[in-house]
């Protein structure tokens, strides 16, 4: 085993801490070896100074405190003793960074050091320098760095250039420095140096677009040198796996990806080996697939030949039939980027992506479903839509949502092919996880759909009757029950097996989801509206339907009783008016925002489906504005805040008319200003007659609206 | 969030760690500027993420807005932490290569090797790696040089 005397007293040292049998034993033990540490410091050179430091470097990596080192590294650097060296230039890119004061004081020592004699020490400054020189220590030695680059022996050189690429880094404007001497560096033969030259030009090309441009110039060379490390002979130094040196292969293809980017003529001059290398190249190993994925990287950012792109889309074809998990990941990763650009040449490997899907690691089926997502087309949307579905219905639950609302968008663009309606259907049955704002989305998507509410309404009143825990599902169960219930009752449909559905069944089903404690109050609130909406669809049993809504008119839920009170009244005061509220509601617009049930805000709102056509009110206080959705026929008052309190009478007036009006008191100090009033009604009925006064303090004011059949509205006054 | 940003179009390996299972660090190289609790965090980010990883896993991590390329050997993890948009497998190799020379110099080695020889791993590693990118990958020749070192000491 590799030891000196250093490596003794460490080991010594290192024994005792780990003999240490619980955290608080540890740490005594290191506190006893920091203050030995310490006490050496002080001691001044004594032969031992390299041992302690390289004790305090190991209780560092432990994860204490050693910043009263930082000036040891600083000594020992300048030490003469190789060892001693050694291990001041280890703590300086241990301890020190650009932030401490300590780092500038090492900036000479590593000025003597890249001139030194022995190349070791030479090696150490440079690699020191790479690793934490800041700007300012990277100004100063930049000169000599670039000296390096030009006249030394193989060792150094390769080092100098990565420490160039760190100078560039830190100092963009340096670049200038280092670019005659990286040009003249692509002719040596060290795979090491050009590696290095490689990384440096690609740096100071990433930098400086002029610089790019020069290099451009560099392209034949670079062809010559990839061809031969392509075609060489078996070359034992580099070899991995068969593939001479496949990083230096890697870095080459990237740099050239760089200068044939956007360039006709560089992509030209490099197109013949492009070709070669994917052709050539064994990849059963991962380094040869390493070097063919940045070809294909490549290829993919030049402007490659038709020809030349198909390649390359076949080796990621290739990849996804790897056995090695990582490439196929790999290739997913890529072919997502060019879906949309090589659509049809990634088409053809449809059939192995959706094979992807049922990969047992999580990001390659991730991979798997964007890609599948993004390569359903019309033609192909049946049988992609069958594979999504089976995907859902066993995809690991992170996986879940997006699964489910790239269906969805999926859906929506082809919703002109009835099949995935039904699809639509069962992605619900499949128990998709659904989030709040797909459930009025897929209601209106239904609603477009006409000649398929028969069969929507049978599926999931059939899934309602089974379990009623998935609230979404429940929720547009119900919507479609209360809709179509007539088309349920009926019994007959084309696609589903006639079953017969008897008035009670559907009132039971919704019964139990109203009495379920699994239900939410906005689902209740979706089943007690479905239950009303029924009085007009079925025939026999109205009177059970009045008695549900009787009972709910006490229900607890605030919003569960008033809905019950509305429908009551609905019975009672208003039945010729029953049949028209709860008509049939009309195909949605596209672009209605999703709604949550009583709590959006705005003018402009569509018809809230969950209930039947309701008279709103906007208000508008302070800053934002509030939108109370009331009941038809109430007397109540609807606002009270900050003095203004707003009370809403509905008067009967003839057999076609309602009267509402809108009681407003003000009892705040100062004139309420800024009102406005919009009132929206369904279309079968129209407003008219707004007659608006003013608020002002302490009076009451009343604005009134006469509500009519038939006629448009005259106008809306706004104060 | 911890975010490992640096300059865009920057592809430079932000670090390399060497950790167990039980989320000792056996070697922290870092090749950007972090603070101490910083690396700390990440130490620990990282370490939470691989080892829940097992052979039915890629051995690429995204996370946030850089990636691990990670082996696991024996009780030790190898994670080099890459830009989103690098190769996978060439640094997934870059590892291996590093691993085999350390196998090479330690004679089959073992962690106890990487605890109690702690400086000489470093050495390894800065003359393989440099400035974030790969430097010398030719096991021969970095072997050759790791032997000369040694007799200078």
């Amino acid at each position: 085993r590799p030891e000196g005397l250093l490596g003794m007293r460490l080991q010594e040292m290192i024994r005792v801490i780990r003999s240490a049998r619980t955290q608080g034993e540890e740490r005594g033990i290191i506190q006893k070896e920091c203050a030995d540490i310490r006490a050496q410091f002080r001691q001044g050179d004594n032969g031992e100074r390299s041992h302690s430091l390289a004790k305090l470097l190991y209780v560092h990596m432990l994860g204490y405190p050693a910043h009263f080192g930082q000036m040891e590294c600083v000594r020992l650097i300048a030490s003469p003793r190789y060892s001693e060296k050694r291990i001041g230039y280890l703590g300086a890119m241990m301890l020190l960074d650009e932030k401490q004061d300590a780092s500038l004081l090492i900036t000479n020592s590593i000025k003597n050091d890249l001139s030194h004699s022995s190349q070791y020490v030479q090696s150490l400054a440079l690699c020191t320098l790479a690793c934490m020189g800041s700007a300012e220590m990277c100004r100063d030695l930049a000169p000599e760095i670039e000296r390096l680059l030009r006249a030394s022996n193989c060792y150094i050189k390769k080092k100098a250039t990565l420490c160039a690429v760190h100078i560039i880094r830190k100092v963009p404007e340096l670049a200038e420095l280092f670019t005659p001497s990286a040009r003249s560096l692509l002719s040596e033969k060290n795979h090491g140096v050009l590696h290095g030259a490689v990384v440096l030009i690609t740096e100071l090309c990433e930098h400086n677009p002029d610089t790019l441009d020069q290099f451009r110039k560099a392209v034949p060379e670079l062809v010559q040198i990839m061809k031969g490390l392509v075609t060489s002979s078996y070359s034992p130094e580099h070899n991995v796996a068969g593939i001479s040196d496949p990083f230096l292969q890697v870095r080459i293809l990237r740099l050239l990806r760089i200068l044939g980017h956007n360039n006709d003529t560089a992509s030209d001059a490099m197109n013949d080996l492009l070709a070669q290398v994917a052709t050539n190249t064994d990849s059963s190993k991962t380094a040869g697939s390493a070097v063919l994925y940045e070809t294909v990287l490549t290829i993919m950012d030049i402007n490659s030949e038709s020809g030349l792109r198909v390649l390359a889309v076949n080796i990621l074809g290739r990849f996804l039939l790897n056995n090695d998990r990582n490439i196929r990941y790999i290739s997913m990763t890529s072919l997502q980027k060019i879906v949309q650009t090589d659509h049809n040449a990634v088409q053809r490997h449809r059939g192995t992506i959706v094979d992807c899907l049922k990969d047992q690691d999580t990001s390659v089926k991730r991979r798997a479903l964007e890609l599948s997502l993004a390569l359903v087309s019309a033609v192909n949307i049946r049988s992609m839509m069958k594979e999504l579905l089976i995907f859902l219905s066993t995809c690991p639950p992170e996986l879940r949502s997006q699964t489910t609302s790239g269906i969805f968008n999926v859906a929506e663009r082809y919703q002109q092919s009835f099949v995935l309606h039904i699809y639509l259907i069962r992605i619900l049955l499949a128990g998709g996880d659904v989030r709040d704002e797909t459930v009025p989305n897929l209601i209106q998507l239904i609603t477009t759909a006409s000649e398929l509410h028969c069969y929507t309404v049978h599926k999931l009143y059939r899934a309602l009757v089974k379990e009623i825990s998935q609230q979404p599902l429940v929720q547009v169960a119900c919507w479609c029950i209360g809709e179509y219930g007539d088309l349920l009752l009926k019994g007959e449909c084309e696609e589903i097996e006639p079953v017969q559905v008897t008035e009670d069944d559907v009132l039971d089903a919704l019964e139990t989801v109203l009495q379920s404690h699994m239900s939410s109050p906005a689902t209740r609130g979706f089943a007690l509206t479905a239950t009303m909406k029924l009085s007009t669809r079925i025939t026999d049993n109205v009177d059970r339907i009045r008695s549900i809504v009787s009972i709910y008119g006490s229900c607890i839920d605030l919003e569960l009783q008033q809905r019950a009170v509305e429908y009551n009244a609905l019975f009672k005061k208003y039945d010729h008016m029953r049949a028209a509220v709860l008509e049939r509601m009309p195909v949605m617009g596209k672009n209605s925002p999703g709604h949550t049930n009583g709590d959006t805000s705005g003018e402009n709102k569509e018809p809230d489906p969950s209930k039947p056509k309701p008279v709103e009110a906007g208000l508008l206080s302070e800053p934002a504005s509030q939108v109370i959705i009331i009941g038809y026929f109430l007397t109540e008052t609807v606002y009270e805040k900050n003095g203004l309190r707003l009370k809403i009478q509905c008067d009967k007036q003839t057999e076609t008319e309602v009267m509402v009006t809108l009681i407003g008191s003000n009892s705040a100090q100062n004139d309420i200003t800024n009102f406005s009033l919009q009132a929206a009604v369904p279309k079968v009925c129209t407003c008219s007659t707004f007659k608006l006064s003013r608020f002002s303090t302490h009076k009451q004011q009343i604005i009134s609206a006469a509500i009519l059949t038939g006629h448009s509205i005259h106008t809306v006054h706004e104060y | 969030a911890l975010s490992v940003t640096v300059q865009p179009r920057c592809k430079i390996i932000r670090f390399i760690l060497i950790q167990n299972r039980a989320g000792k660090t056996r070697l922290a190289k870092w090749y950007m500027q972090f603070d101490d609790d910083e690396k700390q965090k990440l130490i620990e980010e990282v370490h939470a993420v691989v080892t829940v990883r097992d052979a039915k896993h890629t051995n690429f991590v995204e996370f946030r807005n850089f990636k691990i390329i990670y082996r696991r050997y024996a009780g030790l993890y190898f994670c080099i932490c890459v830009d989103v948009t690098d190769n996978n497998l060439a640094y997934l190799e870059a590892i291996h290569n590093f691993v085999e020379v350390l196998n090479e110099y330690f004679h089959n080695v073992c962690e106890l090797d990487l605890v109690f020889n702690f400086y000489k791993v470093y050495t390894v590693v800065d003359e393989m790696f440099l400035a974030g990118e790969i430097r010398e990958t030719s096991q021969t020749k970095v072997l050759k040089q790791l032997l000369m070192l040694q007799s200078l000491e």
